[in-house]
């Protein structure tokens, strides 16, 4: 804070770069801080998630339900490396109950870069390296595992790939829409801004959730997953522009008098000139705010939606699919790791509600 | 000068009424697009249901059933029919539960009504103290504990709050909180023990429906204030020995709770959105539930009506919002 007090009042030459004054303010607020960095590892883990996964993520296996695997260091005192030991299924003859029982006497050690399930890297390049993995005879499920025995650690990672990006690709679209749409209404002002605002009147009108339910039930289920994914990202964009294109609108209304753009104007700048060239830098920093306070209720979005049936569906795995499965008191207190995708859920759009806070304050770094 | 503010403010509220019945008309066709998005009409699905339950349906009937509900005519005039209907209050037939669509509006309307303005009375209660608090006590404890929750609050999705405080409840004392009564209080009359036995299964509700408003309105209410706070007036009334107190009541909170006021309309959307979520995962017996069912079982007049329903009571509380502010603030009735 000191350094920014300092380079902004000192009267010396020592004048810094609005960029400059924007990374300092920004680093100055510790927890955006730390969310930008915990958000590039959450992209990283997506990015790599299949190579980071041990299993693929709709790999069955007949350990339906089974707790979270405990990984030892130890095997009889002596010090073995990360291992597990191997479990053997037994049903109860009473209750038919089916039970989980270690055998201590057989360790499974856990192996790096292991050849396994078959996946597309980036979704085109064949792979089947595995950063660690056990021997087939034996399981490593560090989050237990589903209905099918499929690895929820492994589902857990994959599904960070489209719940993440549902954000991004959402925020895409709202963009573009905010833009065209707050730039027509802001710049040319008089009829068109009149209409476009009552556009908006009317979609903050709709009630949010209903309405995408409303249109993710529409959605056909015969369409592809990818189909769906990309609808699904429209229809949680066809709220979220409306904020994006009230803040061009006002922002354009009230560059558009200021004396530089008039002084640009005099000069014999064009339309477009002036836009590209004075306008878009001088709110560039407002936009980049609005956009990334919109990704988190996209993110919220596509996990309610999915969540009750409407959103993306299996086979796709989102984070809202997996919850899916966490949908009844039985299942949660039973088995509790099926809830894990809803920590992911809170912890990335706590960080996503901080970095906006800080890019916020950092936008206007000449406020105190 | 008492005719003239009269004059502008009657003024301002025709235009608003104006403007939201045209709101509405646009909402209807919104609405009637949900009738017509899924493939195929409601007489497909009506017959899937039929000959799913072994009951065939030869295809002249079909053809004399299209007829009947008009499906054959051009999409303006099904639109016409059902919009019409739906104004004089037949909004058709539920198959899911085979029941008038607008006996099952009605037994739920009331429920939803009072549960939403019941959270929104507690989302008021709790964000615009707890917002002057903190703005007062800025950087205290208080307030980052406030902060916390409201971040936390805004951060987990309505429906996995619900579960987890459904779980709480029924791992620490035993209870299912499904539900706004437990099953034996059910079609019993008014008694106190049935009240209170609501009042048990209302905070859950209300915190799941209510919590996304409470930690916007908070913050809300903490920026502006801490914007009044630094202004001059405030230092000139302080030094001219006004008690902090009243200060604080009489000017910047007043200034402070117009964003609040004028994002009432908006709240109500908010409501009627957790209002949905809270009321699958709970079972509540609202609007919610109902719509979401019929959107799954694609019965789509009851989902176009309860679409529509909800729809309305937004605009409604829009415009009363709209109103309510102007009659509060000059500057808008004027502008």
């Amino acid at each position: 804070m000191s350094e920014l007090h300092a380079a902004t009042t000192a009267d010396d030459d020592v004048s810094w770069s609005q960029w400059k004054l924007m990374r300092v303010k920004f680093s100055s607020h510790k927890l955006a801080f730390v969310s930008i960095w915990l958000l590039g590892a959450f992209y990283l883990l997506a990015l790599f998630a299949q190579f980071l996964a041990p299993y693929g993520p709709w790999q069955p296996s007949p350990y339906a339900y089974a707790p979270p695997t405990r990984v030892h260091l130890f095997f009889h005192g002596k010090l073995v490396g990360p291992m597990v030991y191997r479990t053997t299924i037994e049903s109860d003859p009473q209750t038919f109950e089916r039970n989980f029982v270690v055998d201590e006497s057989r360790p499974a050690p856990i192996h790096w870069f292991v050849h396994g399930a078959p996946y597309q890297w980036l979704g085109f390049i064949p792979c089947s390296l595995h950063l660690f993995g056990v021997e087939k005879d034996a399981q490593l499920n560090l989050m237990g595992t589903d209905i099918l025995g499929r690895d929820c650690f492994s589902r857990d990672l994959i599904a960070t790939q489209i719940s993440l990006t549902v954000g991004l690709i959402g925020v895409f679209i709202t963009f573009v829409l905010g833009c065209l749409i707050g730039g027509a209404s802001g710049y040319y002002g008089g009829v068109v801004d009149n209409l476009v605002q009552r556009l908006v009147e009317f979609v903050t009108c709709l009630p949010t959730v209903p309405m995408w339910m409303a249109l993710g039930a529409a959605i056909p289920a015969s369409w592809s997953n990818l189909k769906v994914y990309f609808t699904i990202t429209v229809i949680l964009a066809l709220r979220s522009w409306t904020g994006l294109s009230r803040q061009v609108r006002s922002k354009l209304l009230e560059m558009r008098e200021e004396d530089y753009i008039v002084a640009a104007r005099v000069a014999g700048a064009t339309d477009w000139g002036i836009i590209l060239r004075h306008l878009l830098p001088g709110f560039a920093s407002y936009l980049i705010v609005n956009l990334t306070v919109e990704i988190p209720r996209m993110i919220l979005g596509e996990t309610t939606l999915s969540f009750f049936g409407l959103g993306l569906r299996p086979p796709t795995v989102s984070w809202g699919v997996l919850l899916q499965d966490a949908q009844n008191l039985a299942a949660i207190s039973t088995y509790p790791w099926l809830m894990f995708p809803a920590c992911m859920v809170v912890v990335c759009v706590l960080a996503f509600n901080f970095l906006g806070d800080g890019l916020r304050d950092a936008a206007d770094p000449y406020k105190e | 000068m008492r005719s003239f503010f009269r004059n502008a403010l009657v003024r301002y509220v025709a235009r608003r009424i104006a403007w939201a019945s045209v709101v509405l008309v646009l909402i209807s066709f919104f609405a009637f697009l949900v009738i017509q998005l899924p493939p195929g009409d409601f007489l497909d699905s009506y017959v899937e249901e039929l000959s799913r339950s072994g009951m065939g349906v030869d295809s002249a009937t079909l053809v004399a059933l299209r007829h009947a509900y008009g499906l054959d005519r051009p999409m303006i005039v099904q639109y016409w029919e059902w919009v019409s209907r739906f104004a004089r209050g037949d909004m058709g037939v539920s198959f899911l539960y085979a029941k008038k669509v607008n006996v099952i509006i009605a037994e739920r309307l009331p429920w939803t009504l009072a549960l939403t303005f019941a959270s929104m009375l507690f989302t008021y209660a709790l964000a615009i103290p707890i917002g002057i608090y903190t703005a007062r006590r800025q950087y205290s404890a208080a307030d980052f504990a406030a902060s916390f929750i409201a971040f936390i609050g805004m951060a987990t999705p309505g429906f996995l709050l619900a579960l987890v405080l459904m779980w709480f409840f029924y791992v620490c004392f035993g209870v299912t909180m499904g539900g706004l009564q437990s099953p034996q209080f059910i079609g019993q009359p008014l008694s106190w023990a049935k009240v209170g036995n609501l009042l048990m299964h209302l905070p859950v509700p209300l915190v799941v429906i209510g919590i996304g408003g409470i930690a916007n309105l908070t913050r809300t209410m903490r920026a502006t204030l801490l914007d009044e706070l630094g202004k001059p007036y405030v230092t000139t009334a302080r030094a001219k020995g006004l008690p902090e107190s009243v200060l604080i009541r009489r000017y910047p909170v007043r200034v402070a709770l117009n964003p609040i006021i004028s994002s009432g309309g908006w709240l109500l959307a908010e409501l009627f959105s957790g209002d949905t979520v809270a009321g699958i995962v709970l079972g509540l017996p609202t609007i919610g539930p109902v719509m979401y069912r019929a959107l799954l079982a694609e019965d789509m007049f009851l989902a176009a009506s309860c679409v529509m329903v909800m729809s309305i009571l937004t605009v409604l509380g829009f415009l009363i919002s709209d109103i309510v502010l102007a009659y509060f603030d000059p500057r808008i009735r004027l502008g």
